[in-house]
């Protein structure tokens, strides 16, 4: 059994937390996985916690994911999306925290489009820090909940294969997962067009390969990321339908393969783009176990943390 | 350290016993009774009272659980440690259920608090009762007292009750712990 506390005060990315850190927090999320099939959902360990979470960026799912993680919990939640607020009036990010810090707030989510705010913020304010994303860096929570659920549908992470393809070069889901992959005993593959495979990869270990039906071959699990076209500031290929063809997983190449490997997708999806809808809904898919283990995982996150603020 | 033994062996086998026939004086053929053991340590005595009442009733249909109380605690962030939870394993429906909760050692009465927290998760029983096999009296924080005892002793805050068994420690044995006094100035 691990031991029972992490061994860092905020979580800003898998690479300031080590193995055992992973292993309480899947083992507690195991526990509150239970949790939330319950009839009655919510354990009161978090009651008088307050936790803000501050979204200077889009999101659906891990605000939403983060949100029912704290109620669940049944800490106090107060939500800030960058697009209503201040921020557009030009207040600094540490004012902007301060400020809601000082209304008490015990602990911070937050998204944010550049690397390393929630680094700089936890040298900067008092206040616990989750990461939720910050721009092509880290998204620790997401890497962790795809680590527990390919735990959880194949009964261990170490010694299995596990390929990333799609865009490398701007997900912060991929640094991540690999990451903590890594950590955990997994073979770890990125696959894609060259062009958004980040040019040093190699340095953290990782096979590269740029042949969708060889890396197939080689995996356990295939996790498909979303092309992002939003932080491209260039053209990367030429189009959305050659992409597709090249790197896109269909039901067809699927059935190709010699064995059935897992098929996994951070979200939002772009259905046709890097995988095609019967993929998406087939058998082989733990995306929407994804999505029910992260409400889980975020849970045993904010649980940890908290259980190092003292009164 | 100095210990004192408090039960062992066959006295406590009899002491299991006489909880098991006081249970059944008032819960007859356990029909719509559930046996509730409170995690970590209150599951072994409760699986060997489930376990005993089974060979006395001759039956296989007494429903037994786990119960983990981690997240109810109200010592959350206060104190060191113990944020780990063990497992929930209630695979039946407490709605309506005449639930007895079971501990090995009954003090402060706060975990008993937190477990009929946790326990109401899971529905609403109709009836709940306590069953502990030592109660340290005069030494509760809250208003909880226990309708099955095995065992009452007088205790002092800095003595420690130990209950092991032979499913966890190899002995079926429930030890006083005290620290030496140090000797008092005439």
């Amino acid at each position: 059994m691990a031991a029972d506390k992490l061994s860092t005060r905020h979580l800003l990315g898998i690479k300031d937390i080590n193995l055992n850190d992973i292993e309480l927090i899947f083992e507690t999320a195991d526990n509150f996985k239970e949790v939330i099939n319950r009839p009655i959902k919510k354990v009161p360990s978090l009651r008088d916690i307050t936790i803000a979470n501050i979204f200077f960026e889009n999101s659906t799912r891990t605000k939403l994911s983060f949100e029912l993680a704290e109620k669940r919990l049944s800490a106090d939640v107060v939500n800030f999306a960058a697009s209503s607020s201040s921020v557009s009036k030009g207040e600094t990010l540490i004012d902007t925290v301060n400020n809601i810090l000082a209304m008490k707030v015990d602990m911070v989510v937050m998204r944010h489009p550049y690397a390393g705010a929630g680094q700089f913020l936890s040298r900067h304010i008092n206040a616990q820090i989750v990461n939720a994303g910050d721009g092509a860096h880290e998204h620790p929570t997401q890497a962790l909940l795809d680590a527990f659920s390919i735990r959880e549908k194949l009964g261990d992470v170490a010694g299995k294969k596990v390929v990333i393809v799609g865009d490398i070069l701007h997900s912060r889901v991929a640094i991540s997962n690999i990451l903590c992959l890594q950590k955990l005993g997994a073979e770890v593959m990125v696959c894609g067009p060259t062009t958004l495979i980040p040019k040093h990869i190699g340095a953290l270990g990782v096979k590269v390969e740029h042949d969708l039906m060889k890396a197939l071959n080689w995996c356990d699990v295939a996790n498909m990321l979303r092309i992002q076209l939003e932080r491209m500031d260039i053209k990367y290929f030429p189009t959305g339908r050659e992409y597709s063809m090249m790197y896109g997983l269909n039901k067809q190449i699927l059935d190709s393969l010699d064995k059935e490997i897992v098929v996994m997708h951070p979200g939002p999806i772009n259905r046709g783009v890097e995988i095609t809808s019967d993929v998406a809904d087939s058998k082989q898919s733990i995306i929407l176990n994804q999505v029910e283990n992260g409400v889980a995982v975020r849970m045993a996150v904010l649980y940890l943390l908290a259980s190092q603020n003292d009164k | 350290m100095q210990k004192r033994t408090l039960l062992s062996g066959q006295k406590l086998q009899i002491t299991i016993k006489r909880l098991c026939h006081q249970l059944i004086e008032n819960h007859i053929d356990f029909n719509n009774t559930v046996l509730i053991g409170i995690q970590p340590r209150g599951t072994f005595f409760a699986d060997r009272v489930h376990q005993e009442l089974s060979e006395i009733l001759k039956t296989d249909t007494i429903k037994k659980g786990h119960l983990d109380i981690t997240f109810f605690r109200d010592d959350f962030r206060r104190k060191d440690g113990l944020v780990t939870a063990s497992s929930n394993t209630i695979d039946f429906i407490i709605e309506g259920k005449q639930v007895i909760l079971i501990d090995d050692v009954l003090w402060t009465g706060r975990t008993i608090r937190a477990a009929m927290d946790a326990l109401l998760a899971y529905g609403r029983p109709e009836s709940v009762e306590l069953m502990a096999l030592i109660d340290r009296r005069f030494s509760r924080h809250l208003p909880i007292e226990a309708n099955y005892i095995g065992l009452q002793v007088d205790s002092i805050d800095s003595q420690k009750v130990k209950v092991s068994w032979k499913e966890n420690e190899g002995e079926d044995k429930v030890i006083l712990l005290s620290e030496p006094s140090s000797p008092k100035k005439s």
